[in-house]
């Protein structure tokens, strides 16, 4: 069922008290009084954050005069909104119908031992979060995962961990900014 | 050379099989080598399964290369390019000579996916230059009667391309004749079927196919606002139709006064999804639009009577508006010559699973599940057996081997126990237990229940534990009948498609493998050597060479044996983890 129970510690584990609440300004400004605008403010301050702090909660329905009642009820409802904190890099392990019979289990399984996290948490170094994702229609390639917004196909277990073992190594090794190459196709 | 033009596939599978990388090598190589070729970029063009693919255009002909990686372009740009000689072999289509895949391509009629692969989608330019918006043009200037736009749509026979296939004209119908001084028009870009990506491939590829044909409805209803409700994990789609909707403004097919119409005033927006496959189903999407939870409501009244915001609105899918421009320009008789009796046009399908040639394949309706598996998918990877096919995702069910000559349009498919769906079709070997798939359908739809009809929540839950306990060997006799009860239940007791549709791939596969069920309850045994707590896994003595790997592997110390002497797996002790299995060197362990 889509209705997730919020336990009162789950929505704000860590006590943050540093969010930053005039980052989300923009996005109240923008949405503020127009229909249908809930969704949108909640994706706007996921975006902001990389999840929804509590609060967030209280300053949307502070400035907006939306129910904080609604505002947890639809956050609770869809798979893309966050009530905690995410790691540096998201691992989505794809569990659609062709990874699965292409054995996407076992990715997920080795993915799990090898970063000591169950599918959805985050690792204590708060690096990797582990999710699995309903599809994201690269049905051909499968089995596939996506990092960042990195996809990764016709992988097996060991692939996987491979690949995560490098991002790991390199994320350990420098905390410099990645010097990557400019992505052409891109513009 | 001047007139050589490369092209690129960048769709959301290109990319991931690495196009990028292949698009900026060639931008490096004719930088570098000061090569004078025109460089374009375009979206899917269907051949996933030889991804990423490269097209070469010059005084010759076409050459489509497949499977090019970064070495490989160096060495296609210098033959090709600088030594004028293609190499053959890595070519996949070519107007020049016949390729193994001539069959392929021979087989599909491209109406929906006209321009998929032939256009740049973030240039409206390449879109106008092939016939693009002249449909909305021929009717405004013609003053054609939204009356007889609604016909020609009617006449075409095409019906609703996201599954359940209800008429669209008729509902063209209804909500023209709705009266009320705002109407709607949606479009349904929330493809969540898993295995399933024909709309993601129109919306990164077309785009502008989907506004014209959404314009065109705007016009024959009298609708003066759009919304497209795209799934957020596209975010390709997003960002393409975003582009595509300013580009549109700035011509000004979309804002006031159109095509030199007083009053003709439309405009479109995209929302995004938020993660919830029940926002699928039209009431739930409307919900989700008004930033409500996306739980479906009752219907009547439909859509088409009081719909978003209780206003007059028509809701169809991606597939359906992208073919609407096309009926209009070529007329309807040019439509539904393709497929057969009710049946009318093409459909656009996702093939997936055990297949050699995965990828998207647009065919005429009425065509059999056999030619789309044989002719255009390639048959099974590896030559294994055939067994079944899933139509329709969550909702859908699986079609046997026998029954593959049951043709493909909608009420044949329902007969089956399986629906048409959105067009996905995941193909299954020998190695795929029904039983597993079963579960894994129900564990999604469980996920996805909105949680508002107890048969729908409560229900699916208790078939998932069932089909859980079943795949762990811990199945009863009695678990079939209360399965099938609980189906019949759910079935009859739930509002919408998700609840009413979850029991399918249940009732499917106990229909046409029950013998599966009753191996994994009666005998303990999975026949797919699948469910990994139904295995036993031996030592084959002629094969183990005494090597040690698998006994320091087990986990629960169930191997017994020295160096260069047989190994010995204690049944008692073992979890089946299958760690030996893959760790054996040899082959000499064996599962049955």
């Amino acid at each position: 069922m889509r209705i997730a129970r919020i336990k009162p510690e789950a929505v704000n584990p860590d006590k943050r008290t540093d969010v930053d609440l005039s980052l989300i300004d923009s996005v109240i400004e923008r949405y503020k009084g127009k229909k249908g605008n809930l969704i949108p403010l909640l994706q706007g301050a996921q975006t902001t954050y990389g999840y929804i702090p509590k609060e967030v909660f209280d300053k949307i329905a502070l400035e907006t005069g939306l129910k904080k009642n609604d505002l947890y009820g639809v956050a609770t409802f869809y798979a893309q909104f966050r009530l905690s904190p995410v790691g540096k890099v998201v691992v989505r392990v794809c569990h659609g119908t062709a990874c699965h019979v292409q054995n996407a289990t076992v990715i997920t399984e080795d993915l799990q031992n090898f970063l000591n996290v169950k599918d959805g948490e985050t690792t204590e170094d708060r690096l990797f979060t582990l999710e699995s994702v309903a599809c994201l229609g690269c049905c051909s390639l499968a089995p596939c995962m996506m990092i960042g917004e990195e996809t990764f196909g016709k992988l097996n277990g060991k692939k996987a961990v491979d690949i995560v073992k490098s991002i790991k190594r390199k994320e350990s090794l420098d905390n410099k900014p990645n010097q990557a190459k400019p992505e052409l196709w891109k513009a | 050379m001047e007139s050589i033009k490369i092209t690129v596939g960048l769709g959301s599978c290109g990319i991931a099989a690495g196009a990028g990388k292949v698009f900026d090598e060639i931008v490096r190589i004719k930088e570098a080598d000061n090569l004078k070729f025109d460089l374009a970029k375009t979206s899917c063009i269907g051949m996933c399964f030889r991804e990423p693919l490269v097209e070469i255009k010059d005084e010759t002909g076409s050459y489509l290369y497949g499977d090019v990686d970064v070495k490989k372009i160096d060495e296609i740009i210098e033959k090709h390019i600088v030594n004028f000689s293609p190499i053959k072999e890595y070519i996949v289509k070519s107007d020049q000579f016949d390729t193994p895949y001539k069959e392929y391509f021979d087989a599909q009629v491209k109406i929906t996916l006209r321009n998929c692969g032939n256009i740049d989608p973030e240039h409206i330019t390449e879109y106008e230059n092939r016939q693009g918006y002249k449909a909305i043009r021929k009717i405004t200037s013609e003053k054609t009667p939204p009356e007889d736009v609604i016909k020609s749509v009617l006449d075409s026979g095409i019906r609703g391309r996201g599954g359940a296939g209800f008429s669209t004209g008729m509902k063209w119908n209804f909500a023209r004749n709705s009266k009320s001084d705002e109407k709607y028009v949606v479009c349904n870009a929330d493809e969540g079927d898993p295995g399933a990506f024909m709309d993601r491939s129109v919306l990164e590829g077309d785009p502008h196919s989907v506004l014209e044909g959404m314009i065109i409805c705007a016009y024959a209803i009298g609708a003066t606002h759009g919304y497209i409700y795209c799934r957020a994990e596209y975010p390709l789609a997003v960002k393409r139709l975003n582009l595509a909707i300013n580009q549109a403004r700035e011509k000004k097919y979309l804002g006031n006064n159109l095509f030199g119409i007083e009053g003709f005033n439309f405009d479109i927006i995209v929302k995004e999804g938020a993660g919830a496959f029940v926002c699928g189903e039209e009431t739930a999407l409307m919900a989700s639009i008004e930033g409500q939870r996306g739980m479906p409501r009752k219907r009547p009244p439909f859509p088409a009577v009081k719909g978003l915001w209780k206003k007059p609105t028509n809701i169809n899918n991606v597939e359906t508006y992208a073919n609407i421009p096309w009926i209009i320009l070529n007329g309807p008789a040019a439509y539904s010559q393709y497929g057969k009796e009710k049946n009318r046009g093409t459909k656009v399908f996702a093939l997936t699973g055990k297949i050699k040639n995965g990828g998207l394949v647009e065919v005429p309706m009425g065509i059999t599940i056999r030619d789309i598996i044989y002719k255009l998918g390639g048959g099974i990877i590896n030559d294994k057996k055939f067994k079944a096919v899933q139509l329709g995702g969550p909702s859908g069910g699986c079609i046997p081997e026998y029954l593959a000559d049951t043709s493909i349009d909608y009420e044949s498919v329902t007969a089956t126990g399986a629906i048409m769906g959105s067009g996905g079709m995941v193909v299954m070997d020998e190695t795929t237990c029904m039983v597993d798939v079963a579960r894994f359908f129900l564990d999604f739809t469980q996920k996805e229940s909105c949680g508002k009809c107890t048969f729908c929540r409560i229900g699916t839950k208790r078939m998932l534990e069932i089909l859980t306990r079943i795949t762990q060997g811990e199945g009863k006799e009695e678990d079939i009948p209360a399965l099938e009860e609980l189906a019949q239940q759910i079935k009859d007791a739930t509002l919408c498609g998700l609840g009413n549709s979850a029991p399918n791939p249940v009732l499917t596969t106990l229909k046409y493998f029950r013998n599966e069920y009753e191996a994994h309850i009666r005998d303990k045994k999975c026949p797919s050597l699948y469910c990994k707590k139904l295995l036993t896994y031996e030592v084959i003595p002629d094969k183990c060479t005494g090597c040690v790997v698998c006994k320091r592997g087990c986990p629960v110390g169930a191997i017994d044996g020295d160096k260069k002497i047989v190994h010995f797996i204690h049944q008692e002790l073992c979890t089946k983890c299958g760690d030996c299995y893959s760790k054996c060197k040899f082959d000499a362990i064996k599962i049955s």
